[in-house]
């Protein structure tokens, strides 16, 4: 078996995660690298799952049973846990949703509804970039519509980064909000936070970063970053789905107005006016996901066990490995950076003329699952000029030889459509 | 799901390229981005062309291929017949095992049966076949509105 260093004891972590033991297709081991959709669930956090339904389950913040509180303590503890593992400066500033996409979307809705400084209007202007999830385009597009404001983005460049040579006019005295991708989903390209962070702060523009393919896989910390505001999702980083977060600088969250309105949010409420609650209720409205925080929670004293050094560690080092032994496959074309420097473990490719649904059906038939298609990124397909790509993506518990089976079955596919 | 008839329509497309045509028509699959062009030459009711031009995985492009040989040549009513039996099969979700009966009128096509398990990939075998129809509508279309107004 391959040895690289800087690998984890896969053999260890593997046996907590169950779904990784099964077979697919008659028998065959399952391969997953699809990571970058969604992750797997470890047992602790399926136990805790469980266990919040079977012994705390009630409506948080409201009653005064012995359950209410319970549940109250692991819905906010869990939030302590978010906090401290992004290192925000307090547990107020963390904001639970239900996903990355909504948590973008809160932001560009706070500011189409917010008052100056910060108000989005049609003399205004919002910087994207051409390699965002659609998640990251759509809010934009959307409220560019509504307000007026004009919607820029950086381009790209042939090796899969931010095209930044053009950042003084990109980012300009009207620029009110930059918001992009800190690790591409489909190029795996981690981008130049400080250089963007740094002109943005010269023009006064607010910096949102989509940290959903940075939070499982490299510490983070929100202070370092220097932004206003950082998206992520709890399902690929070991939580369950229907958790994200959105975390936000305190008197920022002061200012903006609330989006949903609800229970929860309020402080007082009369038929004619409201007040609010302090953030970050004021941004959850309604009953939360609940037991879905809690097993986020969980997710992240798992990731912290392990350290998110050592995952970002492991993961440099199957990148690099499994780069290398990709582009000694014939036709391949990696679509990204094509070495393991500021790069994550989602590796597109294409392979020669050979359609990716193909590739990646026939790679299902032996058991590994890949994700083929635009990954909700369709621009950087376009900016390319192909249809579609095959992507592989990795995660702490994936090894060496699951990218071995990868390049052995694709050899399988080139042979199949030669 | 990939037999060997698929994968020879594939690799060995009949009746790829675009020539003259009455009408021509642009489908596009937006989940995988499978994209074909169209277009169908009728003399009178029977189809004397039907030529295309096309990206996308080997099912989609099979099937072009498959359909150009089915239909071309055929009256209308028949290749109406052959579309709805290749659609019927299409989404039976792998329960209809072709007969004798289905294989005549489908031909090579019957052997697309094993992707009516796919979901995903049932539209790929069917944006061709509902490239045609569309197009023909227009053609015929178009030729009834012009027989009216002569
Ligand atoms: C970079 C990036 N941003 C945003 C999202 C959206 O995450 P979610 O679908 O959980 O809202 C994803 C996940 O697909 C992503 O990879």
């Amino acid at each position: 078996m391959t040895q690289l260093p800087g690998l984890l004891d896969t053999e260890a972590i593997r046996k907590d995660f169950p779904i990784l033991d099964r077979t697919v297709h008659d028998g065959r081991k399952l391969v997953y690298l699809d990571n970058a959709a969604t992750s797997q669930k470890p047992r602790q956090v399926l136990d805790a799952l469980n266990e919040y339904y079977e012994r705390y389950n009630a409506n948080v913040h409201r009653g005064v049973h012995v359950l209410a509180e319970e549940a109250t303590a692991l819905y906010e503890g869990a939030r302590d846990k978010v906090a401290a593992f992004i290192n925000a400066p307090s547990r107020d500033e963390v904001i639970f949703t239900k996903n990355a996409s909504e948590s973008l979307n809160l932001v560009a809705n706070m500011l189409g509804w917010a008052d100056e400084p910060y108000r989005v209007d049609h003399e205004t202007e919002i910087v994207i970039t051409e390699m965002e999830h659609h998640s990251n385009i759509v809010p934009w597009q959307l409220l560019s519509q509504r307000t007026g404001a004009k919607l820029k983005w950086f381009g790209l460049t042939d090796d899969g980064r931010l095209d930044l040579s053009n950042i003084d006019e990109i980012i300009t005295e009207k620029t009110k909000i930059v918001s992009f991708v800190l690790v591409s989903n489909i190029l795996g390209t981690v981008n130049p936070v400080e250089k963007i962070v740094r002109r943005a702060q010269e023009v006064g523009a607010l910096v949102l970063i989509d940290a959903s393919q940075a939070a499982p896989h490299m510490p983070l910390d929100v202070q370092a970053l220097q932004a206003d505001f950082v998206a992520f999702t709890g399902h690929k980083m070991c939580g369950p789905t229907g958790i994200g977060v959105l975390w936000g600088r305190q008197e920022l969250l002061e200012d903006l107005p609330p989006f949903l309105g609800g229970g929860e949010m309020i402080e007082t409420v009369s038929m004619h006016s409201s007040t609010y609650a302090p953030a970050p209720h004021k941004f959850e409205a309604g009953t939360p996901p609940i037991a879905q925080a809690v097993g986020l929670g969980a997710a992240i004293d798992y990731l912290s066990a392990i350290g998110m050094d050592k995952i970002l560690a492991h993961e440099h080092a199957l990148t690099e490995y499994a780069v290398k032994r990709l582009l000694d496959v014939p036709d391949l074309k990696i679509i990204g950076p094509t070495t393991a420097e500021d790069r994550g473990a989602a590796i597109s490719f294409t392979l020669g003329d050979i359609h990716p649904h193909d590739v990646g059906q026939v790679l299902d038939e032996e058991g590994i699952a890949v994700r083929v298609g635009h990954h909700c990124a369709r621009p950087v397909c376009l900016r390319y000029g192909i249809p579609a790509t095959t992507r592989a993506s990795f995660y702490l518990y994936s090894t060496p030889a699951e990218i071995d089976a990868l390049v052995d079955g694709l050899e399988h596919v080139r042979n199949f459509f030669g | 799901m990939y037999q060997e008839v698929i994968l020879d329509h594939y690799k060995h497309p009949h009746g790829r390229g675009l020539r003259d045509g009455d009408a021509e028509v642009h489908h596009v699959n937006p989940t995988c981005g499978d994209e074909i062009t169209l277009r169908v030459k009728y003399d009178g009711e029977q189809i004397t062309d039907i030529s295309y031009e096309g990206q996308g995985c080997s099912i989609s492009q099979a099937s072009a291929s498959v359909l150009n040989d089915l239909l071309v040549g055929k009256e209308l009513s028949e290749a109406r017949k052959i579309q709805e039996t290749f659609l019927e099969l299409m989404q039976s979700k792998g329960r209809i095992e072709p007969d004798d009966d289905m294989e005549e009128v489908l031909e090579d096509a019957v052997a697309f049966a094993g992707v009516s398990k796919y979901p995903a990939r049932v539209k790929c075998a069917l944006l061709s076949w509902m490239a045609w129809k569309d197009a023909t509508a227009q053609a015929l279309g178009g030729a009834e509105a012009e027989r009216k107004t002569a």
